[in-house]
């Protein structure tokens, strides 16, 4: 089956499983942290709106749920928190330089390719297309991975933890239809609490070290100094 | 018949190239609230110039004065194999990306070895920025072009429109993807906003301006003549490959004239949308030109591995 | 049934009471109530089992079998003695000003919250809702890592966030992709439920359950401190309170090695293959090997003990790695032993730094001199982790080694070698530790070592004769696991 043959919404679900990988990227070359947020939620939104598209294409009613709880977790609540904390750190003026960037980004894209190679067996062991963006959501949470490595600020640290649990997200709607509510939602609970947890820990570390960059932890270690 | 209407298509494109400008031009007035030059300003200047005795400097060898005509005979034999308001011309044959890009450089090394060729610093300079900038935008260029030719398994734009047009109203990822690469690359290549500023000639700033500084007279009229022409070919290539709708797929004077309409009518929202984003950016500074283009490339990148992994067939 | 619920219920008002009440005098002494009942209810729980066999919840959302009801009592009995150990320490620690009333208020509340993941994690039918639990784990105890605040466990703690939150995200990818298999063999409703799964393994798709089980491993075995994802771990335990670094090695280890268990049973049925046992033997004996290697360098005393474990989780995934009834009763027998015997050693570890007013091993000195209970207590702590006959650790460790001589001969010559290094890296700082001279000023301190002595006392009995219910109950858990009795 081509691509040309699948209905408007399948089709749909494709390009923007495409544009949500390419906001992994934007988020891997982003050193300003309120835009690095602002995609963070551009690629909530995006999953959000997968999500509904699949809700309406397979008249799955739950997945209505989940796309209302991406909306308000992933687009509103989550960015709107890290705003906040990055506001009132004033760190919103500074550019994080960003080491080997475009290494980076090859090193992303090969992850693409890498998620992609991995994960072909099972992607033939079905006739669902939909199924092809299954690499795309292993490659998000992979990036998140990369980004976490590559940045060095702890908010950027939760921006890559967050988008690999939309990568997550993104798997199940993509494989299964999204899992069976209890566990979506034990899930979207998890999710919320480490938001908090988060923001607890900002303020300890601030407290701490004075400063939110990560490198600075660094008092643990198991090399002799 | 057909070779007729393929000749003609090429003197139409050549013909409206100045318009083209000169519409971007006016566009750009309007948004930043100035008083607009007439649309037909760049015809009077080519012709002004064209009047003109050409000056050149007693150092410049024959590639100096031999080059605006090279530059201009690529540039209108690149207009040639492009389709404008038809596809299925006997010209469609030769109509491959990757001659069309052999086009490309072949006119743009012969304007750095111009540029090189009288010895100002100016010059050199703007040739080597020149090759720096085209060496980074050819591979996203390409990257961009193959994720596109891979959907329609072709390289040729006439087969590749033709495929367009057969499939009808796809959302392909790919498509997304190489749409956009390829109009960073476009903007850099035709030396607009962010990359290059074609009204400046401020020293620090200046790339293609740069090379053509020594040229005057008729050598300048052709070789600015043969840059509106690029840009008219970055233009159609966009306009007719994704969106081709509206090209003349029979010889008819009806569907010809809808595909005259067509495109004159997607170049100019093409235009407006580059004037709108010239306006609203700024130009980078040329170390970050590196960044935006292997922002293109990576878009194309991209493209490519969406077709293979979204759009692999079952 | 009543009882599973019960075990959850209680850890549940438990979380909630410490909560809303906040700290009072006595909730140290509160929290060593709700777990004695916990633990009377767990025993009521595993005696049910043993007489009915399997019991699955209606609505089949629990499941309570021989493997996992064995370490539903185990959290608890552990839960128990290391919350009678944690009041006295807790109260200590509130006296030399290093925590307030607010932090021993989230820390009772978290004790709770921490017991009842665990317990959701052994008791659920459903691999989903095991995920959620094992995260819910991870955020439970995070904040008690850095209860303290000084920039190390701040650090400590944010890193066993970090990677423990992204580790167990590679499982959570791989349950998807059980669950996408699940979905492929029709059965919708109730895909992700274990007991579902189990009876229709062999229909299951095996290339999926392959790759699904690497990012399980992966995930679990993040929490389970394989090398090499285990670098949360040694921080984590070092820069927490005592007593959650004895629950952390005692239980959540195991329960992520539960997790790994559980989904290996699944995929052997599927794959009919040797993979996931060659996975784990190959993780296992890589992180035995490097923990033993680790522990000749470190200057913790806690960081010392958690490379302990590492190692010995390291040698029960390699020995369910290599399957077969023999290895998985020595990895049961392993398990427990092991979990025994490290909150003993996490207990006196506690005493003797809070003794010395350092966890550093090179200014902790003289312990028998000072304090002998807790000198000796450390003593045959380290005797016995470190595998001596007579205690319980040699025996699981024996079989261990005896499986592996039948099937991998060659991996054998391995397994002594990182038991010798392991040996000699532990001795080496303890030794120094419990003998050597009093240093100045160093005063005895009120120590609850009854926790010690009865986990010790109970290493060794397993050691000496393993009762015959006992060995029964893993008979039928290795029955289970492995297809076949020892």
């Amino acid at each position: 089956m081509n691509i040309e043959q699948l209905d408007f919404y399948t089709q749909a679900i494709l390009s923007l499983a495409a544009l949500v990988g390419l906001t992994s990227f934007l988020m891997l070359g982003q050193g300003r942290l309120l835009r690095l947020i602002f995609v963070f939620a551009v690629q909530g939104f995006l999953l959000a709106l997968t999500t509904a598209a699949a809700a309406y294409s397979l008249s799955n009613y739950h997945l209505y749920i989940s796309a209302a709880l991406t909306l308000v977790l992933k687009v509103i609540l989550i960015p709107w928190m890290l705003r906040r904390q990055v506001l009132k750190m004033n760190m919103h003026r500074d550019v994080e330089a960003l080491s080997n960037n475009t290494a980076v980004m090859l090193g992303g894209a090969s992850l693409m390719l890498f998620s992609y190679y991995i994960l072909h067996p099972i992607v033939q062991t079905s006739s669902l297309v939909m199924l092809n963006a299954l690499a795309v959501s292993l490659s998000v949470m992979l990036l998140g991975m990369l980004l976490m490595i590559s940045h060095r600020q702890a908010v950027a640290h939760v921006v890559g933890f967050m988008s690999i649990e939309n990568g997550l997200f993104f798997a199940a709607i993509v494989a299964t239809h999204g899992m069976p509510m209890v566990v979506e939602l034990g899930v979207a609970f998890d999710v919320l609490v480490a938001a908090v947890l988060f923001g607890i820990f900002f303020l300890h570390i601030r407290t701490s070290i004075d400063s939110l960059d990560v490198d600075l932890l660094n008092r643990l270690s198991e090399v002799d100094k | 018949m057909n070779w007729l209407l393929a000749m003609s298509q090429t003197v139409l494109f050549v013909a409206l190239a100045p318009l083209l400008a000169g519409w971007i031009k006016c566009c750009k007035c309007r948004l930043q609230n100035r008083k607009a030059p007439s649309l037909f300003q760049p015809y009077r200047d080519l012709l002004k110039l064209t009047r003109k005795q050409p000056v050149v400097s007693d150092q410049a060898s024959w590639i100096f004065t031999i080059s605006p005509y090279i530059i201009f005979s690529a540039m209108v034999l690149a207009a040639s194999i492009v389709p404008l308001i038809a596809v299925d011309l006997p010209t469609s044959a030769s109509a491959d990306v990757i001659v069309l890009i052999g086009f490309f450089s072949f006119a743009r090394f012969f304007l750095a070895l111009a540029g090189l060729d009288i010895g100002t610093a100016f010059g050199g300079m703007g040739s080597s920025r020149e090759m720096t900038i085209s060496t980074l935008a050819e591979p996203a260029m390409l990257m961009g072009i193959f994720a596109l030719t891979m959907s329609a398994s072709t390289t040729n734009l006439s087969l590749a429109i033709d495929f367009v047009l057969d499939e009808g109203l796809v959302l392909r990822p790919s498509f997304i993807f190489a749409l956009l690469s390829l109009m960073l690359v476009a903007i850099a290549e035709t030396g607009r906003i962010p990359v290059d500023n074609p009204a400046t000639h401020l020293e620090l700033t200046m790339i293609h301006e740069a090379m053509i500084l020594e040229y005057s007279g008729r050598h300048l009229a052709l070789i600015e003549w043969a840059s509106q022409l690029k840009l008219m070919l970055y233009g159609v290539l966009i306009a007719n490959i994704f969106f081709p709708w509206g090209i003349a797929e029979r010889i008819t004077p009806g569907d010809l004239g809808y595909g005259l309409l067509f495109i004159i009518g997607k170049l100019a929202f093409l235009s407006i949308l580059l004037a709108l984003s010239e306006t609203l950016f700024a130009k980078m500074r040329l170390f970050r030109v590196q960044e935006y283009l292997s922002f293109a490339y990576l878009l194309g990148l991209l493209g490519m591995l969406s077709h293979i992994i979204l759009e692999g067939a079952r | 049934m009543i009882a599973a619920y019960l075990v959850l219920l209680i850890p549940l008002t438990g979380m909630a009471f410490f909560a809303l009440a906040g700290h009072r005098a006595d909730s140290g002494a509160w929290n060593i109530r709700l777990n004695a009942v916990n633990l009377i209810a767990t025993l009521w729980l595993a005696i049910n089992v043993l007489r009915e066999g399997t019991i699955l919840s209606a609505g089949k959302a629990f499941l309570i079998d021989p493997f996992n009801v064995y370490l539903i009592v185990l959290t608890a009995f552990v839960g128990l003695t290391t919350a009678i150990f944690s009041a006295p320490y807790m109260a200590h620690e509130m006296e030399t000003g290093r925590l307030n009333d607010a932090r021993l208020k989230l820390y009772h509340a978290m004790y709770q919250g921490f017991m009842l993941s665990m317990y959701l994690v052994l008791t659920t039918n459903n691999m989903g809702i095991l995920w959620v639990a094992m995260e819910g784990a991870t955020l439970a105890t995070v904040l008690l890592v850095s209860l303290y605040r000084t920039p190390e466990s701040v650090e400590a703690a944010w890193k066993y966030f970090i990677l423990c939150g992204v580790g167990i995200a590679q499982a959570l990818f791989g349950t998807i992709l059980l669950y996408y298999a699940a979905e492929q063999i029709g059965s919708e409703e109730n895909a992700l439920l274990w007991s579902v799964l189990y009876e229709n393994a062999d229909k299951l798709n095996p290339e999926v359950l392959k790759i699904a089980f690497v990012f399980l491993l992966i995930g679990y075995g993040t929490k389970i401190g394989l090398v090499p994802l285990h670098n949360w771990l040694p921080d984590a335990h070092s820069e927490g309170p005592t007593p959650m670094s004895a629950v952390l090695s005692g239980l959540l280890l195991n329960d992520a090695l539960y997790a790994v268990v559980r989904n290996k049973m699944l995929v052997d049925g599927a794959t009919q293959s040797d993979m996931a046992g060659f996975l784990m033997m190959g993780f296992g004996l890589l992180s035995f090997l490097v923990g033993a290697l680790f522990l000749h360098r470190q200057k913790d005393i806690k960081r010392l003990f958690s490379y302990s474990s590492i190692e010995h989780m390291g040698m029960m995934t390699f020995a369910f790695g290599i399957g077969g009834p023999l290895a998985t009763f020595a990895a049961l027998l392993h398990m427990t032993v092991h979990s025994l015997t490290k909150s003993a050693i996490f207990v006196t570890v506690g005493h003797a730094s809070q003794l010395a007013g350092t966890q550093n091993m090179e200014k902790i000195r003289g312990l028998i001199k000072t304090q002998p209970a807790i000198g000796w207590g450390l003593l045959i702590g380290t005797v016995s982790i470190a595998g001596f006959p007579p205690f319980g650790v040699f025996t699981s460790e024996f079989l261990v080694l005896l499986a592996t001589m039948r099937s991998y001969p060659w991996l054998a010559p391995l397994l002594l070698l990182g038991i010798g290094i392991a040996f000699a890296g532990l001795f080496r700082h303890i030794q120094p530790i419990v003998y050597g001279d009093r240093p100045e000023g160093q005063q005895p301190i009120k120590a609850n070592l009854w926790p010690v002595m009865i986990h010790l006392g109970l290493v060794l009995w397993l050691g000496l004769a393993i009762p015959g219910f006992l060995a029964d109950w893993f008979s039928q858990a290795t029955l289970l696991i492995s297809g076949s009795a020892p």
